[in-house]
């Protein structure tokens, strides 16, 4: 057994060298750092930057673009894109086809095609086609055709002989129509028929101005260049005329709406009730756990559909608030167990044993330790529940059991665009696109925000 | 290892039970009710349909009669669907449901383990950064999206070769062109989140000491790989395939939709649409049950596999959370 002797010089303080050749970092706090290391990461960055532009696009994107998105512009069925127009107003007037007082009743054979057919007027609100009589014939048949194709086209009308004209109301819209005459003597169609082809102008007539407001209801009637102004639409319109940016920022607003609104409320009531059950701890904790296992074990999106028609939608409501009330009431146990075993692990950390040494009382310990440590996840948790809900709503709007059709959301416009995406696919893709859009950012900022809080991922320490 | 199988059979009856009886009081608080959508008919009338389908009796009887009927295994008769009973209906579509999501699930893990081992192991190199920017659109593409988005491609690409080999839609029994695309759409979310779990799993145990020890020992690369390295990180594969198989159960009800392929998906959603009680009841408790099956024997397979597993029963809850 010997002792060793230090000199004591050994334990004198070192001498300060002035120019020590260390790095020296301001100091930070830890949400500066997760700020810091959040703006390093351009990803992240980028989403974040995205998230809040589509954001504002949903808030004031009404304000903006103060469009009514249930508003149909009956002139413009699934377009991809219609410019301001403007269009006279048809006043609505009685036309009378020319009649023959006299037709003789002789039968000919072979009959010949109607002369002269042409259109005394022509637009979209009624093309009224005239006529040269055609000996021998007890009627007139009227086939249109829409642009290219063969054939006649779908028969418009059969009338007696002694009218020589015909108005068409049906569905005329500004495109080429293709006409065809055909005389019939009571058995047969003659071989031979007239044609023309028509173009009509756009017109709107009195009753859907009127409808529509655009002109007041009391009209001068002496008044026959009446013209209206007609809204364009940047991105086309639905199936049913409405207006698609008007539709893409209502469905987002309530896109959002849920999206934000039902992970906020559950994630808020998964943290009391984890932060509650880890407190208590004991039996208490363990059946409070137990329960939350079994709401976990509950299959998520069956049980969505279920709540969601057992709540029913009275009359007046969107469904907003079925789908926000179902999805809390599954949501809350994978935040409860989340806090949970975050609380259980910082207890047992030595700063919070040193904490509890100095004698920090309870609620210091919560306030300055738990919550800090434990909002990082949550936050992270967030970023990942709220396209979580974005998706859950959409899955729901597009299988008809999400929000009520006057109610857009992206997920219902994605539901209504399906049904003509081979034709008009602009009507599928605009809202696919942003739901696609939001979630990926939403993806890509919580990896970021993940790697963020992570103090041992820092190229700094 | 009995205890650990018994508690889960117990807690996975326990569920089924908390499930029918939610499913039967949530089908009662629905406004309106399954007579509502016949014809006008006079009370008399009425009252005998009421008595055919029980519903005349107080809630807790009727209750009674669906747990009895339920253990039978007897669903009952559609409301909707006149003369049809539940069971049929199951028998009948739950088949085509049950080939797509197969064939889906066999897509999604047998993809999702190569694809997150190859990434794993080009680390940081092009296949890696791909298959990140794959997967991560591919979780953020809604299922219908890609339904929607494939069908448009099958219609290209029918026209571009010009045959008709892809069908749009539509199904035929034990036609495997008319499963190919649909499947391959079912699969994809799973198909992506395999990836991403198998990635950071391989590349967690290619830095394990077992794996340096390996190789330090002479081992081929290969045997490394093989043996050593892909074996282990299957492991986590197993645990998500629960919810994997929730997930493409859930998915098939749009798929099935979009491609108009006549499972058990669609014919729920349309019995929702229409209220038809007891062919909600008799699907969702079937789903349920299966779902709830399935999830058991994948708990079970994996504390078998991973004797860690039984040992520390809270790790082994899966993670939920929507599709």
């Amino acid at each position: 057994m010997s002792t060793q002797h230090y000199p004591n010089d050994w334990f004198a303080p070192a001498p300060v060298h002035a120019a020590l050749d260390l790095p020296v970092l301001p100091p930070e706090s830890y949400w500066q750092g997760v700020w810091r290391r959040l703006k390093a990461n351009r990803r992240a960055f980028g989403a974040a930057v995205f998230l809040i532009f589509v954001l504002l696009f949903t808030v004031f994107g009404s304000v903006l673009w103060p469009v009514d998105p249930a508003k149909q512009d009956p002139g413009v069925l699934s377009r991809s894109f219609v410019a301001a127009r403007s269009l006279p107003v048809a006043m609505p007037d009685h036309w009378q086809a020319p009649r023959l007082d006299w037709a003789a009743n002789v039968p000919v054979s072979g009959l010949a095609a109607p002369a002269n057919l042409h259109a005394v007027s022509a637009t979209s609100d009624a093309v009224r086609l005239v006529w040269q009589p055609v000996a021998g014939a007890q009627h007139y048949r009227i086939y249109r055709r829409e642009g290219g194709g063969a054939g006649r086209g779908i028969p418009l009308a059969v009338i007696p002989a002694s009218y020589l004209g015909y108005e068409d109301r049906l569905d005329v819209h500004a495109q080429d129509y293709h006409y065809t005459v055909i005389a019939d003597d009571g058995l047969d169609e003659a071989r031979e028929g007239a044609h023309l082809m028509v173009r009509p102008i756009a017109v709107i007539s009195l009753l859907d101005a009127q409808l529509q407001g655009l002109v007041p209801l009391h009209v001068p009637a002496d008044i026959d260049t009446l013209h209206v102004d007609l809204p364009m639409h940047p991105l086309g319109t639905d199936h049913l005329g409405r207006d698609m940016l008007a539709r893409l920022i209502a469905g987002g607003q309530t896109s959002f709406f849920i999206g934000f609104g039902a992970p906020l409320l559950y994630i808020f009531i998964g943290c009391l009730y984890g932060a509650f059950s880890s407190y208590v701890g004991g039996r208490v904790d363990e059946s409070m756990m137990r329960f939350a296992d079994f709401v976990i074990a509950l299959p998520f999106l069956l049980f969505m559909i279920l709540l969601r028609v057992a709540f029913g939608i009275g009359a007046g409501e969107s469904g907003v608030m079925a789908l926000i009330v179902a999805m809390v009431l599954l949501g809350w146990p994978m935040s409860a167990r989340l806090v949970r075993g975050q609380v259980l692990q910082l207890r047992e950390q030595p700063f919070v044993a040193a904490a509890r040494l100095m004698g920090a009382p309870s609620y210091y310990l919560v306030w300055r330790h738990m919550i800090p440590n434990v909002m990082g996840v949550v936050i992270v948790s967030l970023t990942f529940a709220i396209p979580g809900a974005i998706f859950t709503e959409a899955f729901l709007s597009f299988i008809g059991m999400g929000v009520v059709p006057p109610i857009p959301s992206w997920g219902s416009l994605c539901n209504d665009g399906i049904q003509s995406m081979l034709t008009h696919p602009h009507e599928l893709l605009y809202p696919a696109a942003l739901i696609s859009m939001t979630v990926l950012a939403f993806n890509v900022l919580g990896d970021g925000l993940r790697d963020a809080l992570d103090v041992n991922l820092d190229v700094r320490s | 290892m009995m205890r650990f199988i018994a508690g889960r059979i117990v807690y996975g009856v326990f569920t089924l039970w908390f499930l029918a009886t939610a499913t039967f009081f949530a089908m009662h608080a629905v406004p309106g009710d399954p007579l509502a959508s016949e014809k006008a008919v006079s009370p008399e009338i009425r009252r005998n349909l009421e008595v055919r389908y029980g519903l005349d009796k107080p809630l807790m009887t009727q209750y009674g009669i669906f747990l009895g009927n339920m253990i039978k295994g007897d669903f009952g008769i559609s409301y909707t669907q006149k003369n049809r009973s539940v069971n049929d209906i199951i028998r009948e579509h739950f088949p085509i449901s049950a080939q797509l999501g197969v064939l889906a699930l066999l897509w999604a893990t047998i993809g999702g383990i190569v694809f997150g081992a190859v990434t794993a192991y080009y680390r940081n190199r092009w296949p890696d950064y791909v298959s990140v920017v794959a997967v991560i659109i591919c979780i953020s593409v809604p299922g219908f999206v890609f339904a929607a988005l494939a069908q448009l491609a099958i219609i290209a690409l029918n026209e571009a070769v010009g045959s008709d080999w892809l069908p749009v839609a539509g199904w035929e029994t034990g036609s495997f062109r008319h499963m190919l695309v649909p499947s391959l759409v079912l699969g994809l979310g799973t198909l992506a989140y395999l990836t991403r779990l198998m990635r950071s799993s391989m590349l967690e145990i290619m830095e394990a000491d077992f794996v340096r020890t390996a190789h330090a020992k002479g081992l081929g690369t290969q045997r490394v790989f093989w043996q050593h390295q892909l074996r282990n990180a299957i492991l986590p594969v197993v645990t998500v395939l629960g919810p994997a198989i929730a997930g493409i159960t859930t998915g098939g009800f749009v798929v099935e939709q979009v491609f108009a392929i006549p499972g058990l998906g669609r014919y729920f959603v349309q019995a929702v649409q229409q209220l038809d009680y007891t062919v909600i009841m008799g699907t969702t408790v079937f789903y349920g049950a299966f779902l709830i099956f399935l999830v058991m024997m994948v708990d079970i397979l994996y504390g078998v596999i991973d004797p860690r597993i039984r040992l520390a029963p809270e790790r082994l809850r899966h993670q939920g959370g929507p599709i």
